[in-house]
Parts: structure tokens; sequence; C-alpha cells
């Protein structure tokens, strides 16, 4: 039988609440320690206990780690769901599954694994007869080592990492890992063709889950104030925050810098964190849809009155409760038109763990320079699961807490100020905190019109001039949020925009493309509302932009379809919302349903009449001078993105 | 305290504070709400409670909802930073806020419909956290901005014009913020000044929420001789449990005359000042909760309007106490307090598999 070494698809059905997650997060470890990449996502259902769950791994030598529809092997530990793992096996894999769980097993296509779990882990006199059934779940551990390759060493040390050292745990996991791998060698014959083999391409990676991430990163973003309600799957991000804090911010006089507050709903912990961004605090709340739309209303008024404030959107899937366990990019157009009135948001669209991170404190400085609400869409997927990550990095840049008036700046100024006075015209304004001793420092700030000093007025003319200068200051944050990434195939002719966490799947889907297809792509990951130059550029180029994303509607489709309308008939929504992480399957076939090839020339060497305006219509975007939607034309790209 | 501020071209003898004030630097821009409304009375003793209490406009920050009493901010304390901010959601710009500065003091306007209807979750939780401020409930039992409908404390059986008669029951907000341990529950009436500004003063002394539920008469709309919150009702039916008196800290208690013992009390205040609470009719004993709770079912049972300070609970932390936060303001803290030293990350990336 022909290897396959380093490249298939593991799932593991349990019973939610019942240890599961230890043995599959030891397994995704163990690989990762073998050097190969790997991602591994939880497929849980909406329950504490009980209800089936699944686990689903990739491992790809090549580094494709998006999921797959498919896969080679499949462990079923529950009967609830055991028919349907049975018939999820491709044709020609492996089923392991508790020997316990009498229900028929009718294929003859695949390799049929029994294991004696319960029979080991009752025959262990350490195991005490309430941990069975989670150290049960270290048989399958065992079994799967012994009968793909796993490395022990590798197990040992995620049980090491999980366990946090504690010897006697680690022994009790290990020791039913041993025991699985001994009873394996002994009664199971390989019938199957999967293999692991260790590698180096995990050299110098860690892993971890984005809302960990996202709020370290926060703390290295200098974060004084977090207010939250729990919402899955935002919870373990402020969560994580509680477990960080008092490391990372430790003082020898014991005292705290930072305050994080559980509040009593959605409305109040947005309130909570304006409030605080507002007198001069480096604040945020992080949560998912469902709060999002509770916080609609003080968005609006962060927007309007200038404050900043910092929050996590970790995505699932809506409308309404939806399915609070599944992801998706559900919430952009949402979050870019929120609120009554005309307003703008700006949005951070972190695509990895890294990125998390790195937004974590980044999107602090965009909040405070451009004193306004900053939104960071994350999604389920890449907050809640393990992922392989280049090693954050220390922010490259002091921070920036934008423009402030001090007393010593009022005494230069001799008093003279306004809180919403354009004086750099850049549309941002200077503001000054509570606090201040300075008899000049203080103003009323408020939802209502205003003008230049924060006084009340219903004046239309101050108003009109108010609302003008908020939207050149949306323009002039441009200069501030991250630029998109590119990654170019030469001789590309058709072009992939794609956001957040579907770059796994895209960059698969493009590979596939090419090889089986012949169609090469140059692929954006956009990274933050308003569009960059960068943006602009992109879209000009080809005369086909297939826009992928995890929504029913194509949502980003939409928005630069407002953005570029001159473009519009050259974008194609590649958009699928099922709840499930982007496959390279779907990325594909969703490009070939919309693709055109290109009209080749009739045998007389004349073009047809076809070909012609073909033609012309792909001569024109190198040659038209594409602009904006203003109507300018676009300024040549400069400063440096942060 | 920062240095008081003498204003320019006053005369050494005037009435300048102990905060080299006048009266003046407390107030605000004129009122825009209608003659008579009992906000601008409030309003009134606010701006002189904050002139006899010695307290730097800069060292206070006003917070309100949305409606007439949330407007009411701006006519007074000019000084003092503010933050108009959303019906309902008072308490959580405060208590986000305050953390900025916890040396500074806030001081919130809410109405009846801000507080008791769209605001009653936030309400609750503010009081639960013993957030320190003074929370004002401009209490009229209508709609005063919207022109005329019921509040959550109109008294059942009320008759609005073109609202018809109130078919359910009142809030009590004092007994909502007992029921929910608020540790300063006061009530009062615009028509008595003196309490007003006695009790303003006491809740500035307190350290925690103090819950000021103050009638105020919306001339407009409810003013009618036998509705609950109008002038000549709470003139008629109340009831003041005992006279109020504020003394700063250090200062000599003076009293007017030979009190008997038991007919006055002395609340010891968290910054040393004093409240004296001289009794009227009974004894009244303002540290027992569930006192609290009965006089005002009593009240609401016979038709009185009972004033005073309710209930006090000294020596409970605040929010801010409780997290234990460096004495540097937060809002003044630098970059080297807030970014984690370089060398951290690498402890981090080795706390990730």
């Amino acid at each position: 039988m022909n290897k396959v070494v380093n490249d298939f698809s593991i799932i593991v059905g349990t019973k939610n609440g019942s240890g599961s997650s230890t043995a599959n997060n030891t397994i995704l470890r163990a690989i990762f320690k073998m050097g190969i990449p790997v991602s591994g996502k939880n497929l849980f259902p909406s329950n504490i206990q009980g209800l089936p769950t699944w686990y689903t791994i990739r491992v790809n030598k090549d580094g494709f780690i998006a999921r797959r529809e498919e896969q080679e092997i499949v462990i079923a530990m529950n009967p609830d769901s055991f028919a349907r793992d049975l018939a999820s096996v491709a044709p020609g894999g492996a089923f392991f599954y508790s020997d316990d769980i009498k229900q028929p097993i009718t294929r003859a296509d695949i390799a049929i694994y029994p294991m004696p779990v319960k029979q080991l882990v009752r025959s262990d006199p350490n195991v005490p007869s309430d941990y069975r059934d989670l150290v049960g779940n270290m048989v399958y551990v065992g079994v799967l080592a012994q009968m793909i390759g796993m490395d022990l060493a590798t197990i040992e040390a995620a049980l090491t990492f999980h366990f946090k050292g504690k010897q006697k745990p680690i022994d009790m996991n290990l020791n039913a890992v041993r025991a699985g791998a001994k009873g394996a060698k002994a009664n199971l014959e390989k019938k199957d063709a999967f293999y692991l083999e260790a590698m180096n391409k995990t050299e110098g990676l860690i892993m971890a889950d984005g809302n960990t991430a996202a709020a370290i990163g926060s703390i290295f973003g200098g974060v004084q104030f977090a207010a939250w309600y729990p919402i899955t799957p935002a919870s373990s991000l402020a969560e994580a925050l509680n477990d960080y804090l008092p490391t990372l911010r430790k003082r020898d006089d014991g005292k705290h810098t930072y305050a994080v507050l559980q509040a009593e709903d959605e409305l109040a912990a947005i309130g909570m964190a304006i409030g605080a961004g507002w007198s001069g605090l480096r604040s945020m709340t992080s949560t998912s849809g469902p709060g999002l739309s509770l916080m609609t209303e003080f968005a609006g008024l962060a927007y309007y009155a200038e404050v900043p404030v910092v929050v996590w959107d970790v995505q699932r899937i809506g409308p309404s409760t939806g399915l609070p366990t599944r992801t998706a990019q559900g919430d952009l157009t949402f979050t870019n038109f929120m609120g009554h009135g005309d307003s703008e948001a700006i949005i951070l669209l972190p695509g990895d763990v890294s990125e998390c991170f790195e937004f974590g404190w980044k999107a602090f400085d965009v909040a405070e320079r451009v004193q306004t609400p900053v939104f960071v869409l994350s999604d389920l997927d890449m907050g809640m699961n393990q992922w392989m990550s280049k090693p954050f990095e220390y922010p490259n840049v002091p921070m920036d807490r934008g423009k402030i008036l001090w007393e010593k700046d009022l005494e230069e100024l001799k008093g003279n100020w306004g809180r919403y006075f354009d004086k750099d015209e850049d549309g941002i304004t200077y503001r000054t905190f509570p606090g201040n001793s300075h008899p000049m420092s203080s103003y009323f700030t408020r939802g209502t019109g205003h003008d230049e000093n924060a006084r009340y007025t219903e004046d239309s003319n101050m108003w009109l001039k108010n609302m003008d200068r908020l939207r050149k200051k949306y323009k002039s944050a441009r200069k501030y949020v991250p630029a998109p990434i590119l990654k170019s195939t030469p001789g590309a002719t058709v072009g992939i925009i794609g956001y957040g966490s579907t770059e796994a799947a895209i960059l698969e889907a493009m590979q596939q493309l090419e090889t089986q297809h012949g169609i090469k792509a140059d692929f954006l990951r956009v990274r933050a509302l308003p569009f960059t130059d960068e943006v602009t550029e992109f879209i000009n180029k080809y005369d086909q932009v297939f826009v992928v994303e995890m929504n029913r509607d194509g949502q980003m489709n939409q928005i630069l379809t407002i953005e570029y309308p001159q473009r519009a008939p050259h974008f194609k929504s590649v958009a699928y919302g099922d709840g499930m992480p982007a496959s390279a399957k779907w990325v594909r076939e969703g490009i070939l349903a919309k693709y055109v090839a290109p009209v080749k020339s009739n045998g007389n060497g004349k073009s047809s009449l076809k070909a012609k305006s073909v033609a012309v219509k792909m001569v024109t975007p190198a040659r038209e001078k594409i602009t904006s939607k203003t109507g300018k034309p676009l300024a040549k790209k400069t400063s440096k993105k942060k | 305290m920062t240095q008081p501020l003498p204003m320019a071209g006053t005369p050494a003898n005037a009435n300048v504070n102990l905060a080299g004030l006048v009266k003046n630097d407390y107030r605000g821009n004129p009122s825009t709400l209608c003659q008579g409304c009992g906000h601008n009375s409030i309003s009134n003793q606010i701006i002189s409670a904050m002139y006899e209490l010695n307290i730097v406009p800069e060292k206070v920050i006003k917070f309100s909802g949305i409606g007439c009493s949330s407007k009411s901010p701006t006519y007074f304390l000019n000084r003092s930073f503010g933050f108009n901010s959303l019906h309902g959601r008072m308490p959580s710009i405060a208590t986000g806020a305050l953390f900025g500065d916890v040396t500074l003091k806030g001081i919130g306007v809410s109405g009846d419909g801000d507080s008791a209807s769209i605001g009653m979750g936030q309400f609750k939780h503010i009081m639960r956290r013993n957030v320190d401020m003074v929370y004002i409930i401009e209490n009229n039992g209508v709609y005063g901005l919207t022109k005329g409908q019921f509040s959550a404390t109109a008294e059942k059986g009320l008759n609005l014009k073109k609202q018809g008669a109130n078919q359910y029951m009142p809030v009590d907000i004092c007994m909502e913020a007992l029921a929910s341990h608020a540790t300063f529950v006061a009530r009062s009436f615009a028509g008595n000044p003196k309490q007003v500004k006695e009790l303003i003063k006491a809740a500035m002394a307190h350290n925690g929420i103090a819950i000021l539920d103050i009638i105020s008469p919306c001339v407009t709309f409810n003013n009618q001789d036998n509705a609950y919150h109008s002038y000549a009702w709470g003139k008629d039916h109340e009831e003041p449990l005992h006279d109020i008196t504020y003394i700063a800290p250090r200062n000599e208690i003076i009293l007017e005359q030979e009190m008997q013992e038991g007919e006055i009390r002395e609340v010891a205040m968290h910054d040393g000042s004093v409240v004296i609470l001289k009794n009227l009719d009974k004894d009244y004993n303002p540290t027992d909760r569930f006192e609290a709770m009965h006089v005002l079912a009593e009240a609401q049972q016979n038709n009185w309007l009972v004033t005073g300070l309710l209930y006090i609970e000294t020596g409970k932390p605040s929010l801010a106490d409780t997290y234990n936060l460096v004495d540097t303001p937060l809002n003044r803290l630098e970059e080297v307090d807030l970014r984690p030293a370089p060398a951290m990350i690498d402890k981090v990336n080795a706390l990730m598999f």
C-alpha cells in the first residue's frame, strides 16, 4: 500500500463535556511539536454537557491547513454520533472506535480499529472512578499515536504544557496513552495508508488562540480599562485579560494601573468603555454579533462626540442568536454603517493569531489618534481555536496617545483652544481630560449639535461644518490603519480579495486553481476599512476580482461596490455562510462558478466582434485613470504604514 | 486640593470662599427650562452647596442622561467637565469615566424617565457597585422634553392631558435604591431648598453612591394641585423625618438650642464632616435599611411625602476603593507604566505552546 505521509484530516467525535478537548489539544500539539504543519478546530454545540462535539485536525506537509469537508481518519467515541461518524470516513480511510459501542459497522472500504477504551481505563488502579471518562479519551490518543506514528515524547510535552508541569495528572494521562499504544501494538494490524513523519516546518512558531493573542496584544497596547459581558465566542478574550494583566502589569507596590469590569449587559459594557475612553484611558470591550447590536446607540455617540474606544467583535454566524458556536464574517456591513444618521467606522481585520496580537495594541493607537471607535473584527474560528503562529512581536512604535492638551499645553495656548476646532486641518481636533486643573480645560460632551467649543447649538451651518469635518477625519484615518497584504502569482490574470481567517483556504484554492485549471491569481488580504490606496490599485488591475468571504450576502463585495462603483461589474462575489470555517473546495468552486475565461481570437487571425469588445474592455483599466469615490484622482502612495 | 485660583478683579473682601472662588465661579449658562421648573431650583442649590463646600470645580465631573433634567448640568459648574450622554445610560458612562481620575467626584443629574424607565437596569447596578458619585433624580412623574407622557413614577390614577389616567402602580425610586443596597438614600422636594442643599452637601461628603430622589414639579405638564409631584401637594403633604444640617470637617458644631439626648443624631461622614439630624416627630434611625423601607411603605399607604435622609451606610468601600489603584490618576500615566517592558514579550511567547 502506498504511504500517504503528513497529508490527511482527522475528525474525533465525542460527547461534549467529556474532557475530550484535553485529548484533542494534545494530539494537535504533539503533531505541531513533530514539526508538521497542522490545524485543529472545535466544532462544538451550544451546550454545556452531553451533545455530540467534533474536533477536526488537518495535517499538511505543504502548510495548507484550512478545514476540509472530507476526513481520512475518524475516531468515534460517542454512540449518539456513531453512525454519522462511520459514514463520514473517506474511502480508504481509517475508523477508530470505542469498542463498548455496539452498533453495526457496515463498510468494507475502510480500515476498522476497535479500541478497548473502557477496559484499559478500568484496569489502571491509579485512575479514580470519576476520572475514567476524562482519562479514557487518552486511550484513543495512544492508539492513534501507535497506528499513525505520533511521537510519544511530543505527546508528553503536550501534556506537560496542559497540566502546567503537575506530575500526577501528567502521569495519569500518559499512562492511558501508553496503555492505548501498547494495546494497539499488540492487537491492531495497520490496514490504512496514513502516517505522520517528523519534519521541521514548525520551527520557531508558537501555538495560541486568537482571543488570548488579542488580550495579550491589548495589554502590550497599554489597556487601562475593559468592560465586558459574557458571550460566546468572545468571553475568553476578556477572561484572558484577567489572566495576563496581573503578570504583565505587575508592580512592586502591588497596586494596579488598570481596571476590568464585568458589566450587567452590553449596553453598560460599551457605555463604561466609552466613559473611560472619554476621561483619557485606553479602553476596550469585546463581544459578538448580538452584543454588538446592543452597542449601536453608544457607537453613534462615540463617533459623533469623538471618543476613542476599541471594540473587539469575535464574529459568530447570525442574524439573531444564530448559531452561537459557529463562525462567520457576517458583521462587516453592520459595523461599517452602524448607527442611525450618517456615520463611518474604522474596522481592523486581523487574519491570523499574530495579527490578533498586533491589532490588539495597534487598535488603541488608531482609536486615540483619530478619536473615534475602532472595531476589530475577528471570528470564532480564529478566536477560539489553537493556531500555529509567528511569535508575538514587541510593538515597533511608541504608544500614540493622539492630540491631548494638559495644563502646560493650555498655559502655552493661554487657554485659547476649542474641543472641536480643526486647528491642524486634518479633521482631528484636540482634547482634554477631567482632572485637568487649568480653568479653561473643561468642556461639555454631548451627542447633540455642538459648535467648535462643544457648546450646544442647533445652527445648521455649524452642524454641516462639523459633519464635514468628521468625514474628512475618517478619510485621514487611511494614514493610520494597516495596509493590505498582497500575495502575487507571476502571470496572474485575476484578483482575489479576502479578509480575516479565510487566507488558508484561499491560498490552497489558488494553488488548486493554478495546477488544475491554469488560473493564476493575485490575492489581496484587506486588513482595514477605510480602504487604503493599495486596495484601489488592486481592484483596478484585473478584469475579474473575486471577493471571498464567509457570509451569505457578500458584505465586503457590497462595500467595495459602494466605494468603487465604476469597477462594480468586475467584482464577483464568492460568499458562503453555513457557519463552518472556509475550505479550499468552496473557495475554488465558488470562483470557478463565476470565472469567465478570456476569449481567444478565431483562426484567420482577425478577432471576432465579441473578442474585440472584450479586448477594449480589458484595455480600459490600464489606461483609464480610475478615481476613488469622491471623483478626485488618486493621490500618489506616500506615507509609511504602521 | 489644588491651589485656589483668585479671579481677576475680585475685591479682597468679597464673598470669596476657602477655595478663593466666588459664587459666580460655580454657575453655568442661563437655564432654558421653563420658568418655575423645579430643576432650576435644584441647580441653584447645587451651585450654593458647591460654593459653601469650597469645592474646586475642576475636581467635579458632571453627568446626565437625556431629558429636561439632563439638560441642567449646563446650568451649573461651567468649569467642570460634563458628559450629557444617552437616555438611561448615565450610570455606565459615569462608572467608566470616574476611573480616569478617582480623586474627582461625580455628580449626575437624571430624571424619573431616565432612571426608572429606560435606565432602570443601569440604575440598579450602579448602586450595587457603590460608584462614588452624587446621583440626583429630578422626579416629576412625566416626560417633560417629549411633552407630557407618564413616567414610571407617576401615581396610579394621575390624569394628564392627552394621556388619560395612569393605570400602573408607580416605581418608588428610594425603595428601589434600598433594595439595591445603595449606601445613601434620600428624598427631598424642590419646594424645600434648604433641605435640598444640606442633602447635596452630605451626598458630596459620602464615599460611595448617594441617591437623591428630589420631587421636582413640572410646571408645564404635571403641576395640578392634587398631583403627587406638584408644588401644592408637596407643600401640603411633606413630612420631613428630621431637620438636616451639614457641618464641614473640623468646624465646630453649634446648635441653636440645648438638645435633649435622643433629639439629634450625628452621622460621621467619610471625610470628617458631620451631618446633624434633628428629629421632628419621632426618633428616626437612618442606619436601618428595613426601617427605611417601612417608612416608605407607610408613606405610600398614607399618602404623605416623606423627605430627609432615609438611609446611610458609611464605611463601605466604593467601586474605585476595591480596585487598589495607583495614586497617580490613571489618565496621567505614561507609557512606561502601561506598556510591559520589551523583555516581557519573550516571557509571553514562552507561555504559549
